[in-house]
């Protein structure tokens, strides 16, 4: 899956995982934790759709900036991975599906005072179809809840990992992708022993 | 005695922010589609922008082919070169169809990585 280039020299592969959930539960934390640059951000300028033209009523205002985080880590000088913190704000969903196209998985990151805000994202990756975990931030040391207590008030599908995390410590969060990674590659199996 | 070409704009200052609009450097033009060139597909220039004679490049233009000598994801490259990536990715067709830059697109856009791959990804992270 290596392409040669003329030179005989390889181009990297690059694998994508997307870090999502609510606003505030630590997205660009644990991006920046595990980054080895500092995080950067991309911004994708938007026009307003359809009606974009149709600015005889507002003036002004036809597009709205959107800023992405991303990390890099790099496995080998063939591998790469890519982290991308998804926009947290609801409108912007469309850019999800761009993410998520070709996407390796997604770690969702969820915070147990206010569990409900993951559920979007949650609700998006079954729908998809993309593989995820669940990674509890535990904020201030808030370990009241077990993973098996957060999968069950997350209606989560069987087998589907929860882990608790600290998106602040890079051991911790490296833990989720290895988790996640491990995921991904347990379900490739379980669905080529069925073929 | 003040340059007439320039007219005063005393109402333009840093405060004002960006006075020429993110797509003014493409002329207007907008992206046909995002799927030609994913967010992680690693550009990489084939050719010296003055290679092509026949094409007015702009300086975004110069900046891209010199940027990616060595092969560079979209990503970086607009994050690089504090570029949108909606703008990036009308500058890069116009590069492509000038034949001065190649593009690989991720294998795993169309089927995940193979078990090999996944397996050498947790390797490499238990090892930082």
């Amino acid at each position: 899956m290596v392409s040669e280039r003329s030179d005989g020299s390889r181009v990297p592969v690059a694998l994508k995982i997307l870090i999502a959930g609510g606003f505030g539960v630590g997205k660009t934390t644990l991006v920046s934790s595990v980054s080895e640059i500092r995080p950067l951000q991309t911004e994708e300028v938007l026009s307003g759709g359809d009606d974009a033209d149709d600015t005889g009523l507002v003036e002004g205002k036809t597009t709205t900036t959107v800023t992405m985080d991303f990390g890099r880590i790099t496995i080998t000088d063939d591998l790469l991975l890519y982290l991308f913190g998804t926009p947290g704000q609801d409108r912007f969903w469309f850019l999800w599906d761009e993410l998520s196209q070709g996407a390796l998985g997604a770690v969702v990151l969820a915070d147990t005072r206010r569990l409900a805000d993951c559920f979007p994202s949650i609700d998006y990756f079954e729908q998809r179809g993309t593989p995820f975990v669940v990674g509890v931030n535990t904020f201030d040391q808030d370990k009241r809840f077990t993973p098996d207590a957060v999968a069950g008030a997350l209606d989560l599908d069987p087998g589907v990992p929860v882990v608790l995390c600290d998106a602040r410590d890079a051991s911790s969060a490296r833990n989720v992708l290895i988790e996640l990674v491990e995921y991904v590659a347990r379900k490739q199996l379980t669905s080529a022993g069925r073929r | 005695m003040a340059d007439p070409l320039r007219a005063p704009h005393d109402w333009l200052d840093r405060e004002a922010g960006p006075v020429v609009r993110p797509y003014a450097v493409t002329q207007g033009r907008v992206a046909p589609s995002a799927t030609e060139y994913d967010l992680v597909a690693f550009v990489e220039s084939t050719g010296a922008a003055d290679a092509a004679p026949g094409m007015h490049l702009q300086p975004e233009h110069h900046a891209i082919v010199s940027a990616c000598w060595d092969p560079v994801t979209v990503v970086e490259l607009a994050s690089r070169l504090d570029l949108s990536i909606g703008v990036l990715r009308v500058l890069l067709g116009d590069l492509r169809s000038a034949g001065l830059i190649s593009l690989s697109q991720p294998a795993a856009a169309e089927q995940p990585p193979d078990v090999d791959v996944l397996k050498a990804v947790v390797h490499g992270l238990r090892a930082l």
